[in-house]
């Protein structure tokens, strides 16, 4: 029994989808199985989370096939972090969107589709083979296109032929990049591949391989020349799509980022190198194009790029503090930017509209709400003792450890740029007096709705708030936390003794 | 055989990649489909190909005693094929209502979001 446990959260989303799918048109069935559904797997994530913990890297090989020739699944102390970060991010956009979704779109199957992307989610973290990583890819952008175009406005369709693009794009070169992998190595199991990589002789196609992994992970987290489909995109769908979009999908390549690099290709200054000019460039990039952009969403969107380089520039500085840094910077981010996409969806809810030059006056309106988004505005920004400040430390120390000044430079100057953002999209949205907006007909207002769904939109808000004060001010246990992932990071071998125990 | 492999792989990346540049939405299709299968026989390409040699042990033997062929880059492609028939099907489905609800094929007039507040 708990020899599986490590499969639970996995099976029991696919669990969920399936069963979603025989509730098909019955949306109120569809709603509270969904959201009790991702209560039972924030559980058993929890339980999951614990259990690595307290006893270690946890593996299981699927079907008995010993570690190099079957497909084995890990969860050491990040997939388990990351597992539960996205039950946690998973029930809160569940709440979410059974009340912002308007039935129209619920009754395609959209429960069903989103609770399949939290499976490819949860999959790609756990897995421990190269190619099994792929398959999970591929099962995590046919549920994005789906959510994506779910509900085929003309907006819409045209963010997803961009959005569709690229990540199918990125796909195929990851998937040259693995073709590449095992013609040089011979095998898929990443374990395997941790101790093959150093002792193969061309050390050129090596490299190629690392590139192509860097291009092709590079376009699914957004980073700096590969991020245009990211603005293109996520500001179509409806607000809790994007929530999950902005708060997992791009993680899910940091992540993968994170493990090829610290696993596979490691002691590679070259890779370091170019890590960090992509961090520096995607930092510079995100915050100022989030400085100029009007539509609330549209800033976000930026916002997560600018932001993915905090945690590729931790990655790229490859010491213990730097990818501590880097792993707190992705809880937190996790958590506050899926909770940033579901405000603008409830300010789009409240006034009809995501434009920040016609918003206005929302403090005077709602000044308890107001004062809630505050905390994740204000944990996104840094401000201390909230929690986007700890990481920002981490990573500040790092470079000067190392002496990338140029890494630091960046760092602050997009926590100031963010700073500033922030500042001048509160005092638009919050302060200014507003313009007249059009009433919509046919428009579901937050004020005309019943008490049941105004609470299905505020608690995740008010959930996710909790996470992310739990994660300031309880920065030591998770830099704890942080700083055992980076030191496992950094002593590969023990994922290899823990998958292949013999060797 | 590698050779003559090797040339179509690098004829069907350069030639998707090429088609992906144009601007008609259903040349962009054929791109992303040809670079695709130029990534299927990437992989039994760099499988390293092995004639008549079928990975069966023989009854008298526990192990492999000669050279064989791999099976697992056929099980790796058959899965990138499913896959990506999938993908191709959904893309079609996609560019059909793009070409409906936008009324273009021309990727470069698709940019009514950047107009939009």
């Amino acid at each position: 029994m708990m020899q599986q446990l490590l499969l639970y959260p996995l099976l029991w989303q696919l669990l969920m989808s399936i069963v979603l799918m025989f509730a098909w048109r019955h949306i109120n069935v569809q709603r509270v199985m969904s959201i009790l559904g991702s209560v039972i797997g924030l559980v058993l994530s929890g339980i999951l989370f614990y259990k690595v913990l307290v006893s270690g890297t946890q593996t299981i090989q699927a079907g008995g096939w010993e570690a190099p020739f079957g497909i084995t699944f890990v969860a050491d102390t990040l997939s388990a972090t990351l597992v539960l970060l996205t039950s946690i991010a998973g029930l809160a956009v569940s709440s979410f969107s059974s009340a912002s979704i308007i039935p129209a779109r619920l009754k395609f199957g959209y429960f069903a589709i989103f609770h399949f992307l939290l499976l490819g989610l949860i999959g790609a973290f756990l897995t421990g083979d190269i190619f099994n990583l792929y398959v999970w890819f591929e099962i995590i952008i046919i549920s994005s296109f789906v959510l994506i175009t779910l509900g085929g406005e003309k907006a819409q369709i045209e963010g997803a032929v961009k959005y569709f693009t690229l990540n199918f794009l990125a796909s195929i070169i990851f998937l040259t990049a693995i073709a590449v992998l095992y013609g040089l190595a011979g095998s898929l199991n990443m374990a395997d591949l941790a101790i093959l990589i150093p002792q193969i002789e061309n050390r050129g196609l090596v490299e190629v391989a690392a590139i192509l992994f860097l291009v092709g992970f590079g376009i699914k987290s957004a980073v700096f020349p590969l991020y245009f489909w990211l603005p293109a995109s996520y500001h179509t769908p409806p607000s809790a799509v994007a929530a999950i979009f902005g708060g997992l999908l791009t993680k899910v390549g940091v992540y993968a980022l994170i493990r090829v690099f610290t696993l596979l290709f490691v002691d590679d200054v070259f890779i370091d190198e170019v890590l960090m000019v992509i961090a520096i460039l995607t930092l510079f990039s995100g915050a100022i194009g989030a400085l100029v952009q009007k539509n609330m969403r549209k800033v976000f969107s930026y916002l997560i790029i600018c932001h993915i380089g905090f945690m590729i520039a931790g990655l790229g500085m490859f010491t213990e503090l730097a990818i501590a840094g880097a792993i707190f910077y992705l809880i937190h981010d996790i958590v506050v930017k899926t909770n940033l996409f579901m405000i603008s969806g409830l300010i789009y809810r409240i006034k009809g509209s995501n434009n920040i030059k016609s918003l206005g006056g929302l403090y005077k309106e709602y000044p308890k709400l107001s004062l809630l988004m505050t905390i994740p505005f204000f944990s996104l920004i840094g401000i201390p003792p909230l929690s986007g400040f700890w990481p920002k430390i981490s990573l500040i120390i790092a470079s000067f450890n190392t002496e990338n000044y140029m890494v630091l430079g960046a760092v602050i100057f997009a926590s100031v740029l963010t700073l500033i953002v922030m500042a001048k999209l509160w005092s638009e949205v919050f302060w200014k007096n507003p313009a007249d907006l059009p009433k919509r007909d046919h428009f579901l207002y937050f004020s005309k709705m019943t008490t049941t769904r105004k609470l299905q939109m505020l608690l995740p808000i008010v959930f996710l708030t909790g996470v992310s004060l739990y994660i300031g001010f309880g920065a030591e246990s998770v830099q704890q936390l942080s700083t055992r992932i980076a030191g496992e990071l950094m002593n590969k071998q023990q994922y290899i003794d823990a998958v292949m125990p013999k060797s | 055989m590698e050779f003559l492999l090797a040339i179509m792989t690098g004829i069907l990346y350069a030639a998707g990649l090429y088609m992906m540049l144009r601007r008609s939405l259903v040349k962009l299709i054929i791109g992303l489909i040809m670079i695709s299968n130029g990534a299927n026989l990437l992989i039994f390409l760099l499988g390293r190909i092995t004639k008549g040699n079928p990975p069966i042990i023989e009854e008298s033997s526990d192990v492999f005693t000669s050279i064989y062929a791999d099976p697992l880059p056929q099980a790796l492609i058959l899965t990138a094929i499913v896959i990506s028939f999938g993908l191709q099907s959904f893309a079609i489905i996609l560019v059909k209502r793009a070409y409906k609800v936008v009324k273009t094929d021309d990727l470069d007039e698709m940019n009514t979001l950047d107009e939009e507040i």
